[in-house]
């Protein structure tokens, strides 16, 4: 039962986060909407529950397995990667790593001055 | 059984969205073995490795991804709720995430521009198409995010969706030995990296390191997911890509 309340709490709040983005027309996807309607709940109740600790809990610890159907979609689209393969891949390895690297340091570097008293604010 | 009654049999199956079902489970259980017997060797990424056999599978059998689709869509769907789930880690990594707020936000916002820019700008170079561009930016994010932005500035959602696997599936293979390699030993930082480029891929790899690694990572698979979705359309069209 616990975990039906936790999986209804999330889909429902997936439901208003579409909703809310088809009469708003933001260009946010729904469920992203409904992450931060879902956070902000949990904020200003103070507390999470345990029915939706547990369902999250095992929906994310499957969280690979979700990405496997769409993965296979790139037999649809073998044409395209065939003929650009070279933009494609270089692309994603590249974009990747620089992504890796830059954000690391970037987050490093401003724990380190951070942590010297730079920031006067906090 | 006769020859016919097994091709009846086919037919039936092949029709009845229950085996997309069952193969996409059975592929993943079994490229997870598989991983777990190689020591969590990152290079035997379950999920690269359960793609390769399913697609295998449906060349072999001839049989359409849509077929296929009608099936797995049950697993597919489920992201959609994952997503909302995210805000649950980040409730409780939240009073971590006040603390070191500012440094988070400037984090992710430089990562979620390298990521966009490095890609398209890449690409772009090497003469990709401008449909291929499109699709390709939004790859650092998690699926159901990245194809919704994908349909808003004119990519191809479906091609989109590979882009983001195959990336996550970089992020995890080579996130870690990166990190190693760069001397960056705080899980906070390896975490936040990692769900920046990686998105829910590098954040399941992040997960099997540390509980905080993983933490981290799906705060920042989250915020990013948030940035790109608000920033893109407008970086875009800074680029002139997009009007």
């Amino acid at each position: 039962m616990s975990f039906l309340i936790g999986i209804t709490v999330l889909l429902c709040y997936q439901l208003i986060g579409e909703v809310l983005v088809l009469l708003s027309g933001i260009p946010v996807p729904g469920p992203v909407v409904g992450m931060v309607l879902l956070l902000l709940t949990l904020l200003a109740r103070g507390k999470s529950a345990e029915s939706l600790d547990g369902a999250s809990t095992s929906l994310l610890s499957h969280l690979s397995l979700l990405f496997v159907p769409a993965g296979v979609g790139a037999m649809l689209h073998f044409q395209r990667i065939g003929s650009e393969w070279l933009p494609i891949s270089v692309a994603l390895v590249l974009s990747t790593l620089l992504t890796l690297v830059i954000t690391a340091l970037v987050m490093r570097s401003l724990l380190r001055w951070r942590a010297r008293g730079g920031s006067a604010s906090d | 059984m006769t020859e016919t009654g097994l091709s009846t049999l086919w037919v039936y199956l092949s029709a009845s969205p229950l085996l997309g079902l069952i193969i996409t489970l059975l592929a993943y259980i079994v490229s997870y073995r598989l991983y777990e017997a190689a020591n969590r060797n990152p290079l035997l990424n379950p999920v690269a490795l359960a793609m390769l056999i399913l697609m295998a599978l449906l060349f072999v059998t001839d049989t359409p991804y849509s077929t296929y689709f009608e099936g797995a869509q049950f697993v597919h769907f489920l992201l959609g709720p994952a997503t909302v789930a995210l805000a649950v880690p980040l409730y409780q990594q939240f009073s971590k995430l006040r603390a070191l707020w500012p440094v988070i936000l400037a984090s992710i916002l430089t990562g979620v521009f390298v990521a966009t820019t490095s890609a398209v700008g890449i690409a772009w170079l090497l003469g990709g198409t401008p449909e291929t561009l499109l699709s390709l930016a939004p790859k650092s994010v998690t699926t159901p995010v990245a194809m919704g932005i994908s349909e808003t500035i004119g990519g191809l959602p479906s091609l989109t969706a590979v882009m983001v696997v195959v990336t996550g599936i970089l992020g995890a293979v080579f996130g870690t030995r990166i990190f190693d390699a760069m001397g960056i030993e705080r899980d906070d930082v390896r975490g936040l990296a990692m769900g920046v480029a990686a998105h829910g891929i590098g954040t399941a790899r992040a997960f099997q390191v540390s509980h905080q690694m993983g933490a981290f990572s799906g705060l920042a698979m989250a915020l990013s997911a948030m940035a790109t979705a608000l920033l893109l359309p407008w970086l875009l069209g800074m680029l002139g890509l997009v009007s």
